[in-house]
């Protein structure tokens, strides 16, 4: 695969999203394509035998659900760092023994202190 | 070499497709998922240029976390389709010279540039090498990154508790 350039050892990887593309294509479209249209008033509502909807989607949504997803974010951050690390330990541990595993532990330790402020604070909490 | 330049022109049609949906598009979810496409596109991007960490991190971060922020923005706002401005206002002429210029000044830069035309092997993108550098060279970055991870925490916390909902 060297000949495509350095893009190259990706390749089995685009092949795979091109296959799962057209598969997704041609299914929903061999579905429109082959099987009986017949829509009515009922089939096209929101929910089929279900409660009619009330009011609009467009609603003002509280703001723990924002919290929430603050706190994966910057736990998220957290981990993407570690990849890195994680896989190039073993050669870290030969060059500087113990040192990046110290590191690591210092990193984890500040954030820790910033989860137990969470906890106390009650940001886990719904209500 | 066909392939690669094959595929950014593909990515490179998609981004700036996904770019052009987000500042047309009315309603705030369709610019969103506009967006999405855009941080994939860029990630194919990234992954041409040798950059693996950062396509992977492009992904995960941004195409996952920070869009999820960006939905929750637009939930929380409560935003509807946006009203299309008619006529010529202040703001909306600000603007269009704003863009012009940044334009200008990017074809004024990239007139200069010369790109390296031979793909070489760059190593410096690759996990294993970012994983080097954060524990030599950028060690106190990396210990500091830990130390603004908490000062945004504790914002976040401050910020959304300080009111009963």
């Amino acid at each position: 695969m060297e000949e495509f350039g350095p893009i190259g050892e990706y390749l089995p990887l685009i092949i795979l999203i091109i296959i799962a593309g057209a598969v997704a294509f041609l299914l929903t479209g061999a579905s429109r394509v082959l099987g009986p249209l017949r829509p009515n008033k009922i089939k096209e509502s929101a929910y089929e035998s279900g409660m009619d909807p009330v009011g609009t989607a467009h609603e003002r949504f509280s703001i723990k659900f924002y919290l929430v997803a603050m706190l994966f974010i910057l736990f998220d951050i957290e981990i993407v760092f570690m990849y890195p690390w994680a896989v190039q330990y073993k050669e870290l541990e030969a060059a500087y023994g113990s040192f990046p595993l110290v590191e690591m532990l210092v990193f984890v330790a500040i954030l820790f202190v910033g989860y137990i402020y969470i906890l106390k604070k009650g940001g886990l909490d719904w209500d | 070499m066909a392939l690669q330049t094959a595929l950014f022109w593909i990515f490179s049609i998609l981004g700036i497709a996904g770019g052009i949906g987000l500042v047309i598009n009315r309603n705030p979810v369709y610019s969103a998922l506009s967006l999405i496409l855009n941080f994939f596109s860029l990630a194919g991007l990234y992954l041409s240029l040798q950059a693996e960490f950062l396509a992977v991190i492009q992904v995960l971060v941004y195409a996952g976390a920070i869009m999820v922020l960006f939905l929750f923005v637009i939930m929380l706002l409560n935003l509807s389709d946006e009203p299309r401005v008619e006529g010529f206002d202040i703001a909306r002429g600000a603007s269009f010279l704003l863009a012009i210029g940044f334009v200008a000044e990017m074809l004024i830069i990239l007139k200069d540039v010369v790109l390296p035309s031979s793909p070489e092997k760059f190593t410096y993108g690759k996990v294993e090498s970012i994983g080097n550098l954060l524990m030599t060279n950028y060690l106190f970055p990396f210990e500091v990154i830990s130390v603004v991870l908490v000062a945004s925490l504790i914002g976040a916390i401050v910020i959304a508790k300080k009111f009963n909902y």
